[in-house]
């Protein structure tokens, strides 16, 4: 569980770029838990770039050239990350960042009630965090496992994800293209919001081909044969993103294998 | 595997086969004699289902007591076919729903004796460009019977309309038939979402044509029709029985899928004084009927591709079909009869291909499902 992220504060005090730097999370969260996120002060532009600065809302640079509202190029942000880094080590000569990548020591991060009381001896504890910590367990419930440790953020982070492959699988569902169809035909004329397609009935005795099927032979004999395309290889990410769409339509339903 | 295994459902289609087969030549005094010893040679093998195998009337409909009852009798009853939802791409794109498409013409020109007309049910074209509708047009001008055309959102979003109404006239009008008065609606008028987001007639089109696709708006008949159809009616005395055709249900059934009509209680209070109205419409791809005060709705299949029941809002009088195979493509599909009767009502036949057509009675529909119950799926919706 590493947690790598930098914010760099714009001078209009929006678009945080995350870099591949770890700030000794296990510490910043014991203190953060309940804290306010802070608000830094980006000092105003002198040379009519805009001014970034680092999560520790101390140092910072103009990004000459860059207009408010204007993304730098990946390379430009690499470059300004490296020379923010640099300015904070030169800044702080005897202490150093630490890449959770290759940090031997890193651990699977305690609860917060569990670190609060442990002794971290670097970063300096007044660096921020654009992030909330995980919840101290409510009373009467256990503490200390990996779970324990995720925080809102990353249920949110990982609903998005989810729901993005399954928004990309409505797509596909939706699109007699993307499915590699021949005749017009896409998944949604016979299956409107995915029904009828019972996915909570397989693995099952298919009489139609004669043997026991998944989900994924009926949608692969479906391209194949109403909608004229070629059948996905399993691993086909479209396949995969069609599969999450139909499960997802059938939420709450039981499972119930073999049905007919 | 020396020989390859007969499944159940093959055992009977080739049951069924040679039945049919053996029936050919026959006068109807001997046609029915053979075809209730083979139903009962079936139903002692106790091979059937209960709606399996059915003997289905398709005779026209006899005069009957209902209608000598409420003094109806004396006027003519008659038949007429549907057609309905053929989705058609241009040919050089997709030859499966053409095939669907051709299949229904066939069927109806096979009826004999040919029905009155034959009601086209809406969504000839899947993306309403004028390639699809014209391709549309030239299979169902093979038809023999004289076509009752009705508009659907398919046909209607990429030009508004303007390449329909070249084809086929104004999309709604009214005409009477042996007694009976017929308004056909244009029900899938939609408020403008698509000048505010800029959209081009294509995306428009895309949008409208997606079932589940949320941003469109909910069809409606709109007030500028709804007045049109009171004053149409203003002339037609209350007795008279009504046929209504319109392509989405005059109902709300399941508002996300756009199985809706917004207005559809100011419809059907416009109907209200009316003692015999029957409702056909299209859009829903499924056997689905249902009985709202004096009003009775039929839903047609379509000939492209069957679509499931909804999650919720199916009417308590719809009897599910059985889930459509879908490594058959034409099971759950077909077209239909309706024979309407001396009162004015309309018994419905739902002619599935690749299956035993079912039968609906008005009887049924009217009696709240007290008589005349249709056959039960043996594999409804999950």
């Amino acid at each position: 569980m590493t947690r790598r992220s930098i914010a760099l504060v714009t001078a209009a005090g929006c678009a945080a770029i995350l870099a591949a730097v770890a700030y000794a999370p296990q510490v910043l969260r014991a203190q953060q838990a309940q804290a306010p996120l802070p608000i830094h002060q980006v000092p105003q532009a002198k040379d009519g770039g805009v001014v970034v600065m680092l999560c520790d809302g101390k140092t910072s640079m103009e990004v000459k050239g860059l207009k408010t509202g204007e993304s730098m190029s990946h390379a430009q942000a690499v470059e300004v990350t490296r020379e923010l880094m640099a300015q904070w080590q030169r800044e702080h000569p005897n202490e150093k960042w630490q890449m959770a990548q290759t940090d031997e020591s890193s651990q699977p991060v305690p609860a917060p009630s569990a670190a609060s009381g442990a002794d971290v001896s670097k970063p300096s504890s007044t660096v921020p965090s654009m992030e909330a910590g995980a919840k101290p367990p409510a009373k009467g419930m256990q503490q200390g496992d990996t779970y324990a440790s995720f925080t809102d953020r990353d249920y949110k982070v990982w609903k998005n994800e989810t729901d993005n492959f399954v928004a990309e699988g409505k797509r596909i569902f939706h699109s007699d293209k993307e499915l590699g169809g021949t005749i017009g035909v896409s998944c949604d004329m016979c299956h409107p919001d995915a029904s009828n397609t019972h996915p909570e009935t397989y693995p099952k005795y298919q009489v139609q081909l004669q043997k026991v099927a998944l989900l994924r032979d009926m949608i692969n004999w479906c391209i194949e044969n109403p909608v004229k395309g070629k059948a996905f290889d399993p691993n086909d990410p479209k396949l995969r993103a069609l599969e999450a769409y139909i499960l997802a339509q059938r939420k709450g339903v039981p499972l119930n294998y073999g049905k007919h | 595997m020396a020989a390859r295994h007969k499944s159940v459902e093959t055992k009977y289609m080739e049951e069924r086969d040679a039945v049919l087969r053996g029936l050919r030549g026959l006068d109807r005094r001997t046609f029915l004699k053979v075809l209730a010893a083979s139903a009962g040679a079936v139903m002692s093998k106790g091979l059937i289902t209960p709606h399996s195998f059915q003997l289905v009337e398709v005779a026209n409909a006899a005069p009957d007591k209902t209608a000598e009852a409420t003094g109806m009798a004396g006027k003519p009853p008659f038949t007429f076919a549907y057609i309905s939802d053929t989705h058609l791409y241009p040919r050089t794109l997709n030859q499966r729903f053409v095939r669907g498409a051709v299949k229904a013409v066939e069927d109806v020109n096979a009826l004999d004796p040919q029905p009155d007309f034959v009601l086209f049910g809406g969504d000839l074209a899947q993306t309403g460009r004028h390639e699809e509708l014209e391709l549309g047009r030239q299979i169902l001008a093979e038809l023999k019977a004289p076509v009752k055309m009705m508009v659907g959102e398919h046909d209607w979003f990429y030009d508004l309309g303007d390449s329909w109404k070249d084809m086929f006239g104004p999309p709604n009008y009214s005409f009477d038939w042996k007694g009976v008065h017929v308004v056909v609606l244009m029900s899938v008028h939609e408020k403008d979402f698509w000048t505010a987001r800029k959209l081009t007639p294509a995306e428009r089109m895309g949008i409208v044509a997606g079932l589940d696709n949320g941003i469109q708006s909910r069809f409606e008949v709109g007030d500028e029709e709804r007045k049109w159809l009171s004053d149409d009616l203003a002339k037609v005395p209350h007795t008279t029985p009504l046929l209504v055709f319109s392509h989405s249900p005059l109902y709300k059934y399941y508002r996300n899928w756009n199985f809706w009509t917004e207005d559809a209680e100011q419809v059907q209070a416009i109907l209200k004084p009316y003692k015999h109205v029957t409702v056909i419409h299209g859009h829903t791809h499924q056997m689905l009927y249902n009985q709202i005060a004096n009003i009775s709705f039929y839903g047609m299949l379509s000939t492209a591709w069957p679509w499931p029941y909804a999650p919720t809002g199916l009417p308590p009088l719809t009897i599910q079909m059985n889930r459509a195979d879908p490594f058959d493509q034409f099971d759950g599909l077909g077209d239909g009869q309706l024979n309407v009767r001396p009162d004015g009502l309309a018994d419905k036949i739902y002619n599935l291909w690749d299956r035993n057509p079912v039968s609906v009675k008005a009887d049924y529909l009217i009696s709240h499902g007290k008589v005349a119950r249709p056959p039960a799926p043996q594999f409804a919706s999950y």
